[in-house]
């Protein structure tokens, strides 16, 4: 790579749509997961957190889910799925964010002490009125903390996808690598960088204005 | 089922057997690669984790510098850096650093602050320093919330490590994508399944190495309570 400076700004300036089109693509890619894997969770948890019996084995599976190689994941599912599908990569994702989001959706409704759902009980509240008025609500700092660390993997981790042919901004890495051209590589950093900041960004607001009463749990991973 | 009979092609081809790339010495690369990145974050992550947990300042920069570094594109960087400063050890080295110093550094300030304060004020209450405390009382209170930080960056990484393959180093990676490019299966879901066996390995070590490092006291009080501490 003698003399190619790291960024080429013409390149950048002549791809904008370009650029834009693959933006988008891995967004959807990598974020849908995350909101499919939302919907699963929360009712998953509910059932956790009435059954722990059910929690300990689906822990322990989740636990080894996200310990499987994203890449292996990708080509075991390519005879299903197809190669360079958007589910080949998205299903996998999915997982990953589940593995994440359980975890802290059932710490989220553990985190209701007793007493204040025996008060609840008392007031006349039902189990459902219960469930949508006080636990949920008590559960959204822990949500939204889980959800901020698995949206921002899955932006990350799809970029992988690009070596099974579909990995949004991750093209940009192979592309630029097969050429010894950097200016691709260093604009997928950065874009990849700047949608994860952005999504956590909006994440936090979101929780500003779904709980502002919440002190910031920090998610364990 | 025809699983069975892609896995056997993988595993007794000749070519598995011996040279370079028979299966012992593609793990043997892998998990020296993984070992090396994972030794080289704790180097980074611990010693900060420790200064950082025990006085207290810096959290926030911690919170901000971790949430960035998972943004980080692993493809991307080594691609980069292999372009930057060709094919080496330390184009896959730095992307696998900074993969694993996040959640090493984050273990080990939580493990820290999770001292109980009472314990604290008690250890510098019969004298010991401030180093004392940090080495005596801190960091084995904070040993095993550490040892599942490393678990969790040992497993990222180990996984993460067959990206090395597709900028031409070593490691199981090259099954996958070899297997890929030469679009022979067997090899790919060998490669993979192999990734997937170290990195379940990986976490009954450390399974193994957190319940052995839970101090004396700790342990018979957990063994006492109902076990529900996550220790991730």
């Amino acid at each position: 790579m003698d003399g190619e400076p790291l960024v080429r700004w013409y390149w950048i300036g002549d791809h904008l749509a370009y650029l834009r089109d693959l933006t988008l693509d891995h967004a959807v890619i990598a974020l849908v997961p995350v909101l499919i894997a939302l919907l699963i969770a929360v009712p998953l948890g509910l059932a956790c957190a009435r059954f722990p019996r059910l929690y300990q084995p689906l822990s322990a599976v989740f636990n080894v889910v996200y310990a499987l190689p994203s890449l292996a994941v990708f080509v075991v599912l390519i005879p299903y799925t197809g190669l360079a599908t958007r589910a080949t990569v998205m299903v996998p994702l999915t997982f990953y964010a589940l593995a994440v989001l359980l975890p802290t959706t059932v710490d989220g409704l553990r985190s209701v002490p007793d007493s204040v759902r025996q008060a609840a009980t008392a007031m006349g509240y039902g189990p459902w009125h219960r469930l949508s008025a006080v636990e949920l609500p008590a559960a959204v700092p822990y949500l939204v903390s889980g959800l901020r660390v698995a949206a921002v993997s899955s932006i990350s981790l799809a970029a992988v996808g690009a070596l099974i042919g579909r990995g949004g901004l991750g093209y940009l890495f192979i592309d630029g690598f097969q050429r010894t051209f950097p200016t691709p590589i260093v604009a997928g950093i950065v874009l990849v960088a700047a949608l994860a900041l952005v999504t956590d960004l909006l994440l936090i607001l979101a929780r500003r204005l779904l709980a502002p009463w919440a002190v910031r749990p920090e998610a364990a991973r | 089922m025809n699983w069975i009979n892609w896995l056997n092609t993988f595993f007794t081809a000749p070519a598995r057997q011996s040279g370079p790339d028979a299966i012992t010495h593609r793990v043997t690369e892998h998990l020296a690669l993984s070992g090396e990145a994972l030794f080289y974050a704790a180097l980074l992550a611990v010693p900060l984790g420790l200064l950082i947990g025990y006085t207290g300042r810096g959290a926030v920069a911690v919170t901000a510098l971790t949430g960035v570094a998972r943004a980080l594109p692993t493809l991307g960087l080594v691609t980069l850096a292999v372009l930057v400063g060709g094919v080496t050890d330390t184009a896959i080295l730095l992307p696998l650093v900074a993969l694993a110093a996040p959640p090493v550094l984050v273990a080990t300030v939580e493990g820290v602050r999770g001292t109980d304060p009472d314990l604290r004020d008690a250890a510098l209450g019969i004298g010991l320093t401030n180093r004392q405390v940090l080495w005596q009382v801190c960091l084995p209170n904070a040993l095993p919330t550490i040892l599942s930080g490393l678990r969790t960056a040992a497993v990222q990484v180990i996984a993460t490590a067959t990206v090395a393959a597709y900028v031409g180093l070593g490691g199981l990676g090259r099954y996958v994508i070899d297997g890929l490019a030469t679009r022979d299966f067997p090899a790919t879901l060998g490669g993979a399944l192999l990734v997937v066996l170290l990195a379940v390995a990986t976490q009954l070590l450390f399974a193994g190495l957190i319940r052995y490092a839970l101090p004396r006291g700790v342990r018979a009080q957990r063994a006492a309570g109902a076990e529900t501490a996550r220790s991730s």
